[in-house]
């Protein structure tokens, strides 16, 4: 039997993580590189980091992602949670399990079909009405809302589902009606879950290329779709730097979740 | 520490009205009924309970006895009869419109609360103003000695707190019936035995009516004004505690409360003030001081408990209700001893006697020869 702390334990683990972050470390090292040439040491340096600053269609398409992302997450984690908590609460009913398929599908969907659905909904929807009048910020939320409010439901969900029930009893036992009763008592017990959905819709959003591709328009570039027609013409270190503070902002993000759901275990535990 | 304050204090002869015939029930339970599908988990019900009662309804699980504290707080409905508490039917009202409060077996105690919202949530509901909210919050916790902690969230109290504050938060909308479910079953033994007393108290004190869930014979013994003994969904015997342990009514109650020797036999004679019964595991008749009104050669069981039987090396003078065997067990309790012993026949019959002497010198021990023998009025037959 292997011991907890044998060395081929320790070994491997170790394999396995390198394979895991060396390429992500090697990114980071890089940013700080000196050298214009992305792959030749030249020492290091901050510069790359002054000149992210200075471009200006990095920085705008920065800020049109975390507009995007600030936006649908708020939306996801509205719509998720009314979902989650439909398919949580309801008691059986036909096609119970096809709705809760159906919500959960676009975590399994592949974005290319997901985006390319999208923009034809968007243009027959502009055809026929007139609204969303073009491509652009607007279609980009609506179509990141709909797969971010798919990781919402499934997280409420299931926090939903392991909220102890009598609490909601003893709270209408004490005279609290249904509205009162979930602003009250079930909202505050499942917020942590709902706020680490928030963060995870806000880290896909952030991240999204495939479906954002789809569904801009003209003059609204994400942060990813800059990055990736500017690598095509050959990776900068001024990438690194920037792809660096994304995976900061990200790692942020989602250690947060992370943190809020364990806190949230012990405080609920027994 | 006085609730006189909180809540008016009833006067004793208010009580037992249980006994008298013209009382007014406070709560009916008309013919209730509940099916979960396929599954009768309440058959077909009826109870009253009076004011200042202090009910249990005992059982194990799956007898029912939850699902019905359930229907009374209105968390299920009732698949038909119906419930009148305090001469409102409460078919149509809602679990938050009841003027009834429970205290859960988990407690249920709102995490994200301190102690002092959660026993002011209720009163909050109610809209009444703050400074009322907060004045009858702390005489609560005053009552239940939790004043000091009245800040803290239910996660940083001991399981012996958390109980006294899911009490609180049940007693302070100062309901007209309180329904407490297992309520001392997460205490330790100790814990337990202090906080029975102290329920009882409270219970006197506030002259609330008291429904108590309970798996465990002992508690309901000690709390209960009255026991409802629950079974596959139906009330086998309704009687205060003696009644019900002295005189239970069927099998099933003998053996679920206390410890019983039950012995098959057929009825001999059944006369208005004795009567004779016939065991094959018993070498001389049962006699007993009052008729069975059965039929003769009806077969009945003859229920014994262990505390009511002799135990000799000297044959007794009666020549009824005796019999002869061998000690096969002892067990030295302290108080009491417990001793197996083998009858003739085969059949094991269990003995409990108080250990009144400091050292008997003749102590009985393994493999004794002994004869057993109770009273006349000790034994009691019963038909099913």
């Amino acid at each position: 039997m292997i011991k907890g702390n044998s060395w081929t334990l320790k070994l491997s683990a170790g394999f396995g993580f390198l394979f895991l972050y060396a390429p992500i470390i090697a990114l980071i090292v890089y940013s700080f590189n000196k050298s214009q040439l992305v792959t030749v040491w030249g020492g290091w340096s901050l510069k790359w980091y002054g000149e992210l600053f200075q471009n200006e269609q990095i920085m705008n398409a920065a800020w049109v992602s975390l507009k995007i992302a600030l936006i649908s997450a708020t939306l996801a984690a509205v719509l998720g949670t009314i979902a989650g908590f439909v398919l949580s609460r309801m008691r059986k009913f036909r096609g119970k399990t096809i709705l809760s398929g159906w919500v959960t599908a676009p975590l399994v969907m592949p974005e290319v079909i997901t985006g390319l659905s999208l923009l034809l909904l968007f243009v027959a929807l502009e055809n026929m009405f007139g609204w969303p009048a073009g491509r652009g910020t607007m279609t980009i939320v609506i179509a990141h809302t709909t797969f971010c409010l798919a990781y919402v439901a499934v997280v409420v969900q299931s926090r939903l589902a392991s909220l102890d029930e009598t609490l909601e009893e003893a709270a209408m036992d004490l005279g609290a009606k249904p509205t009162s009763l979930f602003f009250l008592i079930t909202l505050p017990l499942i917020a942590p879950a709902i706020l680490s959905g928030w963060l995870l819709s806000f880290t896909l959003s952030l991240d999204d290329l495939v479906i954002a591709s789809f569904v801009s328009g003209p003059g609204n570039s994400t942060l990813p779709m800059v990055i990736f027609s500017k690598v095509r013409l050959g990776v900068t270190p001024e990438i690194n730097a920037l792809a660096t503070l994304m995976i900061l902002a990200v790692s942020i993000a989602v250690i947060a979740a992370i943190v809020i759901m364990r806190r949230q275990n012990r405080f609920q535990g027994p | 520490m006085s609730v006189s304050s909180v809540m008016p204090q009833t006067t004793s002869h208010e009580k037992l009205n249980w006994r008298q015939n013209d009382a007014e029930p406070f709560v009916r339970i008309e013919q209730i009924n509940k099916q979960f599908g396929d599954f009768t988990a309440v058959n077909n019900v009826s109870l009253d309970i009076y004011k200042n009662e202090l009910f249990c309804l005992l059982g194990g699980s799956g007898s029912g006895k939850s699902t019905l504290l359930r229907m009374l707080a209105g968390f299920e409905a009732p698949t038909s009869g119906r419930i009148i508490i305090d001469g409102v039917d409460m078919s149509n009202t809602p679990p938050w419109e009841r003027p009834v409060n429970m205290m859960f077996q988990s407690y249920a105690l709102f995490p994200h609360l301190s102690v002092e919202a959660n026993v002011g949530f209720g009163l909050k509901r109610e809209g009444l103003p703050s400074g009322e909210v907060q004045k009858r919050v702390a005489d609560m916790l005053d009552m239940v000695q939790l004043g000091h902690l009245a800040r803290r969230k239910p996660h940083m109290l001991s399981g012996g707190q958390r109980q006294r504050v899911a009490l609180a938060r049940s007693l302070v909308k100062q309901p007209k019936l309180l329904l407490l479910d297992e309520p001392l079953g997460a205490l330790d033994k100790k814990l337990r035995e202090e906080t029975q007393f102290e329920l009882m108290r409270i219970q006197e004190e506030l002259g609330i009516t008291f429904v108590v869930v309970t798996h465990d014979q002992e508690e309901a013994m000690t709390l209960a004004t009255r026991i409802g003994v629950m079974n596959n969904g139906v009330i086998v015997q309704t009687a205060e505690p003696h009644d019900m342990y002295e005189y239970p009514n069927n099998r099933f109650v003998a053996e679920f409360i206390g410890n019983v020797n039950l012995f098959e036999g057929t009825v001999v004679t059944d006369e208005r003030d004795s009567a004779t019964v016939h065991c094959s595991d018993l070498q001389e008749m049962v006699y007993l001081d009052h008729g069975v009104s059965c039929a003769p050669n009806q077969s009945v069981s003859v229920a014994i408990r262990p505390e009511k039987i002799r135990i000799t090396r000297d044959a007794p003078d009666s020549p009824h209700n005796r019999s002869e065997g061998v000690i096969t067990d002892v067990a030295y309790m302290g108080s009491q001893s417990i001793y197996k012993v083998r009858l003739l026949s085969g059949k094991e019959v269990r003995v409990t006697q108080p250990n009144v002497y400091r050292d008997s010198g003749d102590r009985l021990t393994w493999d004794d020869h002994v004869y057993l023998s109770w009273e006349p009025e000790s034994s009691v037959v019963l038909t099913s």
